[in-house]
């Protein structure tokens, strides 16, 4: 557990869960990315203003961050562009059949005690686990 | 109004997912191996945020309204479906094959890295496939299947 970070990791989640309580007490809307991202691409009912909004804060932390000093590590992603589209493709379609993500039913879902989250969540994850322990140890891994 | 609080919230969001490290996808694939390295940062993670949203959700339950919209639109549907089985799975697979959520993969496009950006095309085309076939297999109920489908 070389890499293991729980101070950042404690700080990060608690403001993952404030953001989430603010836009139910403020908006009064769920704070899933999936979801959101999905209206405000004009695929769910109700306005796009608001879940573009969120959007744009969202990639703006970083980009102040930055402006502050912060330094923000680029992200190692896979070698593979085939790999990256197939996972891109099941994560959008996946969610949105699924009806959630790791914020809606992993975050929002589980604090509300949702059957249908904390099922989404444990499948999610339990499915995730296993390809990786299929990718980095499996067959000719 | 309304707007302006979902930017911040956004940001508030952003920050988090910036300081918890979970815009690293290598950080959340070292949490689901389990059989390597394990950091098990991601757990943390979400009690941390349980934390604070199981109080913070409880409250705004009890609460009439919230401040700047009309009603406050809770999530009602409890039923485990097919859909909801097939589609986290598929979400799964996609997960660990890359370790990108939608939040963080949103959020990596401020570093503008190519591969990202094709992820989150590819991200945004599964929403689109996942709408054309949902609107063609109910095209009466649509808008009420698409309102009933979303829990985040």
């Amino acid at each position: 557990m070389a890499n293991f970070t729980p101070l950042s990791a404690a700080i990060g989640g608690a403001l993952i869960g404030l953001s989430a309580v603010l836009l139910m007490l403020l908006n009064g809307r769920i704070a899933g990315i999936s979801g959101i991202l999905a209206g405000g691409l004009g695929f769910e009912i109700g306005d796009k203003g608001w879940r573009i909004a969120f959007i744009v804060g969202l990639i703006l932390a970083p980009l102040v961050a930055g402006a502050f000093g912060y330094a923000v590590p680029l992200p190692e992603m896979p070698a593979n562009w085939l790999v990256v589209v197939a996972a891109g493709l099941l994560v959008g379609f996946g969610t949105r059949l699924g009806g959630g993500c790791t914020s809606g039913h992993g975050i929002c879902g589980l604090a509300r005690l949702s059957r249908r989250s904390i099922a989404a969540t444990a499948i999610f994850m339990a499915t995730a686990i296993v390809v990786v322990a299929l990718t980095r140890h499996g067959f000719g891994g | 109004m309304a707007v302006v609080a979902a930017l911040l919230c956004g940001f508030v969001f952003g920050l988090g997912l910036m300081i918890s490290g979970m815009m690293q996808p290598t950080k959340v694939l070292g949490f689901l191996d389990i059989f390597g390295a394990w950091d098990p940062s991601l757990a943390v993670v979400m009690m941390a945020a349980l934390a604070v949203s199981v109080p913070g959700f409880a409250w705004a339950q009890r609460r009439e309204r919230p401040v700047l919209a009309n009603q406050s639109t809770w999530p009602t549907r409890t039923d485990i479906d097919r859909p909801l089985v097939i589609g986290a799975t598929m979400f799964g697979v996609g997960w660990g094959l890359v370790g990108l959520c939608p939040g963080p993969a949103l959020e990596n496009l401020a570093t503008l890295s190519p591969p990202v950006i094709a992820f989150v095309v590819a991200m945004a085309a599964g929403m689109l496939l996942h709408h054309i076939w949902q609107k063609r297999r109910t095209p009466i109920r649509d808008g009420a299947m698409l309102a009933a489908a979303a829990d985040g």
